[in-house]
């Protein structure tokens, strides 16, 4: 497993980074911040990790480099301000023009500082990106949408959106999930903070990431990329589940849409609208592709990708106007009068 | 303001001509968007979806290339006439030049009648239809530009007009023809060879 | 004893002064009046610009918030960026380039008077063409036309499936027509540059200022063009139906991007040159003291140059580029933090060893300085291209490019302002009303761009009309928004002040700051013809050697 051993070489940056205590800095982050749900100092996945410890480099020389060029500059402009009761103070300073010793100094010293935090920065770019596929990553292909996002296992069959569930790591085995990105129309990026960089999620051009959470747990996200009117609100929720947990989540979205007969009504009035040209409920005759997979949907915890919790009143309300919660929003209202959209609420609402 | 120059009032203080500077300027800023165009050419060669392919429809433009190149001749010829004064010389080959970029125009349009008309590639088909009259239509249109400037040279010139205190000016609109003859060789290149 | 005479007859009778004026400066071709028209325009749309923000800002001071729908935000954070670039920043440095070339090289007037005035006008119309997308465009919606697609309009977003009506078109049109008034001018700089320096002064005796401003406009040529290439394709795209960003046909998104990328990152550029320019000559007149290492200065401006147009995919560093492809952009983008980092140590070599004056030009280039330190600094982070993969589109970008355009650009503008306008108008600013703007403006800016930086980090990203209640950023971006309203009570208190010392102030005299080019040898204002003699010059600094004859500059070089 070619990603793992970098990691426990002594490498520069975690030399720097296990110096400058990352607890420091993310109690420090925690400070400022509230529990920082998204910071990127409060790594959880291995890539997130590794530009971590290159960022605490980064930072260390950048902040160096700070306090050292600042500091001379203060110390220039006191030191050689002008004051009226200096001894001659109305004559002008000796002019000096340069020096090419001095040039050189601070030619080469810059020069050797780019050389060295070049090369730390490339070989972070070979390992994260040309890191051989590892046998057990698990494949899922994301489609980006205007605004919402789309994920299919292809092992395992199974279609969902807005939620992504993945297998966590654990200290013994890294399973790490192998994301092949595509956009069904403009620009978007997939951008989890906590477990690793972006990557853009282009139209005509297939993108490829990996992730790996270290732990079992809720990591938010949301598009990096403007893509249209409600880009602010195509957010982002990845399950990292134990694998047991994660085994029973897709052996329950490969069923078919559960039948309740008590909502057959709602049911009905479901597959005689517009609804099934754009929606699939598997195992029923809706089989349309513009719009998110529903044969889950009460499964899930959000709506309008990430941006409300499903509830019942949401639902309801979302449908008779999804613009009320995403103005601009693709789907249409659906005018349906009250009593429809209560039937199709309900039935909705038993598609666990 | 300074009296006392260093610099003996009789030496020379000459600096180039601001007119050459400035069309050296402009050929800058036009190649920089030529090089755009060409970059989509190179960038989509091989990659439409549909046909027609270039090598089904491209013919090589010899004739209309050969006529285009030698008018670079031709104004350099006129330039060096009105720089003798010779008048009635910088007429001539400033019609030559005209009629050699005329018939390299009259060229392309014909092959762009057989092109939509029978091969029935547009810019709309594909991607070599959107980069191939793109490209050669954005040289075309400076070929168009050129032929005014050089016609209203011709006209000043057949009216006696120009006079060897103009050659500067005459060299300025010469350097730009030059530079429409350079980036044919470029396009055709591209178009003709390469991308077939 | 005075003796009575008829009136002599006026030339125009039938007109009226005010008409007179008006017709003198739309009309003229004299490159001191359109560069102060092109420093006016700049300055309304920085109001305009600087209202945008406020909007803007408000919407964001709290999650959730409803005062800006979404597509009125997105309009607004494309029209901000897209004025504050192209009807701002470029207009005022041309406008300063306009006034002061000529002058610092003793020529007349620039290379080609009517080209000169083509270029602003042209660039004047682009400016108002844009703005009048908000009535005259229908766009998405019913919202009105304003672009609503980025200052970058990346594709296929702009393509007429994604954005139907005209607004996008808006946004090609204006920017391609500034685009042709950019090159105009640039072509004249370098001619003017090249053909028309006074006798004696050599390339090496120009002032750094002119070679800056030669430097930027050789990268505005080379530039605009890609920017000015790919809005044809894709006009080309919208209405004959071509395929250059038809990802539908095989076109590729990532095209655009390259293109404009291009363009994009050398703009910057274009936008810092002339600023370094304006210190080259501010700091050592308030430090009295040379510049230090001018040869050096000249290398790392022409270095920078020529780096800057390798650069351009660090900004596309997550768009899926072999690893090779990003190395090579990582090290291009650390390879320009050299000469940059030279100019620097130089300007700090300046003021060691000098006699620091505390007047407002050099408290607003200290800003400068430190806070360009800081931008820089955060470029370099941005460049490391792992870090920029978490880091890209967040707010901390936002962060870093502010610092460089309003805590380097704006704070050297506010100083070349304060440092010429006395030429320019013969009266100096109220200096209580100056130390208010820095004060005020300094403190506005820090308060809205540093805690910037922190909730880009916490994952924040940018273009976004609204975040959610739970991320805990409420109260950083409440700052933020409290700073904008401080640096915009800022902006008012100049604006102010320009006015109020056009009318009021006292009179400055040729050479109120005692410098040493040769702007500061004419009257002030100039007269129309700039100098009454030719000049001839044996130095860098004509008006050091005749102030110091005993120590003239002539030996050193």
């Amino acid at each position: 497993m070619s990603i793992i051993p970098f990691l426990g070489n002594m490498s520069l940056e975690t030399i720097v980074s296990s110096t400058l205590s990352p607890h420091m800095l993310s109690a420090f982050a925690g400070f400022v911040l509230p529990p920082g749900s998204t910071s990127i100092f409060n790594p959880a996945g291995t890539p997130a990790h590794s530009i971590f410890s290159l960022s605490m480099l980064v930072l260390s020389i950048t902040g160096g480099v700070f306090v050292v060029v600042g500091g001379l500059l203060l110390y220039a402009l006191l030191r050689y301000r002008h004051r009226a009761k200096d001894p001659g103070s109305n004559e002008e300073p000796q002019q000096i023009y340069g020096s090419t010793q001095i040039e050189l100094s601070w030619t080469v010293i810059p020069i050797l500082i780019v050389v060295m935090l070049f090369l730390a920065t490339a070989r972070i770019i070979f390992a994260t990106q040309d890191a051989p596929k590892p046998q057990n990553a698990l494949d899922v292909t994301v489609v980006g949408h205007q605004f919402w996002w789309e994920y299919r296992y292809p092992k395992y069959g199974v279609v969902t959106a807005n939620e992504l569930h993945i297998p966590a790591s654990d200290a013994q085995t890294h399973t790490p999930v192998y994301l092949s990105m595509i956009s069904a129309d403009t620009d978007h990026s997939f951008w989890v903070p906590r477990l690793a960089g972006k990557t853009d999620v282009i139209p005509n051009r297939v993108n490829t990431m990996w992730i790996d959470a270290d732990a079992p747990g809720l990591y938010l996200g949301q598009c990096a990329q403007y893509c249209g009117l409600e880009h602010a609100k195509m957010l982002l929720r990845v399950y990292a589940q134990t694998p047991a947990d994660f085994a029973a989540w897709v052996a329950h979205q490969q069923q078919p849409a559960l039948e309740d007969p008590s909502v057959a009504e709602g049911r009905a009035v479901f597959e005689h609208n517009a609804c099934i040209s754009c929606h699939t409920v598997r195992g029923t005759v809706a089989t349309g592709t513009f719009g998110p997979d529903l044969t889950h949907l009460a499964s899930r915890d959000t709506i309008a990708s990430g941006s409300v919790p499903l509830t019942r009143d949401n639902l309801h309300e979302f449908i008779a106007n999804p613009a009320s919660f995403k103005p601009g929003v693709l789907m249409p209202p659906m005018h349906l009068n009250d009593h429809d959209l209560d039937l199709v609420t309900d039935y909705l609402m038993t598609l666990k | 303001m300074s009296d006392a120059a260093t610099i003996p009032q009789n030496e020379t203080w000459t600096l180039p001509s601001r007119g050459i500077v400035g069309m050296a300027c402009l050929i800058t800023a036009e190649s920089a968007i030529f090089l755009i165009f060409v970059v989509a050419y190179l960038y989509y060669v091989g990659k439409s979806l549909t046909g027609p392919t270039p090598r089904q429809v491209l013919d090589l433009p010899i004739f209309t290339s050969i006529c285009l190149l030698s008018s670079s001749a031709t104004v350099h010829f006129a330039t060096s006439a009105l720089h003798r004064a010779a008048r009635g010389a910088t007429t001539l080959w400033l019609a030559a030049t005209v009629l050699l970029g005329a018939i390299f125009l009259g060229g392309t349009a014909h092959e762009w009648y057989h092109l939509i008309l029978y091969d029935h590639l547009t810019i709309q088909t594909n991607l070599f239809g959107t980069t191939f009259y793109s490209l050669v239509g954005l040289h075309a249109s400076h070929v168009i530009v050129g032929l005014v400037l050089l016609s209203l040279a011709l006209i000043f010139s057949a009216k006696g007009a120009l006079t060897r205190e103009h050659t500067n000016r005459l060299e300025v609109i010469a350097l730009y023809w030059h530079f429409v003859d350079a980036v044919w060789i470029v396009v055709f290149t591209v178009v003709y060879i390469v991308g077939r | 004893m005075a003796t009575q005479t008829a009136p002599l007859p006026l030339t125009e009778p039938s007109r009226t002064p005010a008409t007179a004026v008006l017709h003198e400066w739309i009309t003229t071709v004299d490159h001191k009046k359109i560069g102060l028209m092109y420093i006016g325009y700049a300055l309304l749309f920085l109001v305009v610009g600087g209202v945008e923000a406020m909007l803007m800002r408000i919407q964001l001071i709290r999650p959730e918030n409803h005062f800006l729908s979404p597509l009125v935000f997105n309009q607004l954070f494309t029209m901000h960026g897209t004025t504050m670039i192209f009807f701002v920043a470029m207009p005022v440095l041309f406008g300063f380039g306009n006034y002061l070339v000529p002058l610092m090289i003793g020529a007349r007037d620039m290379a080609f008077p009517r080209l000169n005035a083509f270029s602003f006008w042209v660039s004047a119309f682009a400016g108002f063409l844009l703005y009048f997308s908000y009535i005259g465009g229908n766009g998405l919606y019913g919202g009105g036309g304003a672009p609503d697609v980025g200052w970058w309009a990346y594709a296929p977003l702009t393509s007429k499936v994604f954005s139907p009506g005209h607004s996008s078109d808006y946004w090609t049109l204006s920017i391609l027509l500034a685009g042709i008034g950019s090159i105009g001018t640039a072509i004249n700089i370098i001619a003017t540059v090249v053909s028309m320096r006074c006798r004696g002064m050599t390339a090496y005796r120009m002032p750094l200022l002119v070679w800056l401003y030669a430097v930027m406009s050789g990268l505005v040529l080379v530039a605009i063009s890609p920017l000015t290439a790919a809005q044809i394709m894709l006009l080309l795209d919208r209405y004959l139906g071509s395929h250059f960003f038809d990802t539908q046909a095989g076109g590729s998104a990532v095209l655009w991007m390259h293109y404009f990328w291009i363009f994009g990152h050398p703009e910057v550029y274009v936008l810092i040159l002339p600023v370094f320019a304006f210190m080259n000559e501010i700091v050592p007149v308030f430090s009295r003291k040379a510049i230090f290492g001018y040869p050096a200065m000249v290398a790392a401006s022409v270095g920078i140059g020529f780096v800057s147009v390798s650069v351009w995919a660090h900004h596309m560093f997550t768009v899926g580029m072999t690893s090779a492809g990003n190395t090579f952009f990582v090290l291009a983008s650390m390879v320009i933090a050299v000469p940059t980092g030279i100019k620097i140590f130089n300007w700090l070599g300046t003021i060691w060893g000098g006699k620091v004056q505390f007047r407002v030009p050099m408290m607003f280039s200290i800003g400068f300085l430190f806070q360009f330190l800081i931008a820089g600094l955060t470029g370099i982070m941005l460049a490391v291209a792992p870090f920029d993969w978490q880091l890209n589109n967040s707010y901390f970008v936002v962060a870093h490019f502010h610092y460089v355009i309003v805590g380097g650009i704006l704070f050297s503008l506010f100083a070349a302002f304060y440092y010429w306008y006395p030429k320019m108008t013969g009266r100096m600013m109220s200096e209580r009303l100056s130390k208010w703007h820095f004060w005020l403006f300094l403190i506005g800016f820090h308060a809205t761009f540093d805690p910037m930086h922190f909730v880009g980090l916490d994952g924040m990203v940018r273009r976004t009309f609204t975040y959610p209640m739970d991320r805990g950023w409420g109260h950083l971006n409440a700052v933020i928004s409290i700073g904008a309203f401080i640096q915009a009570i800022a902006t008012l208190v100049f604006v102010y002040n320009l006015l109020h010392s056009y009318f009021k102030g006292a009179s400055a005299g040729p050479d109120p700051w005692d410098a040493w080019t040769l702007e500061w040898s004419t009257q002030s204002p100039p007269p129309v013809y700039n100098f009454a003699v030719a000049p001839t010059v044996e130095s860098r600094r004509p008006l050091w050697d005749l102030k110091h004859p005993e120590d003239p500059d002539t030996p050193y070089e």
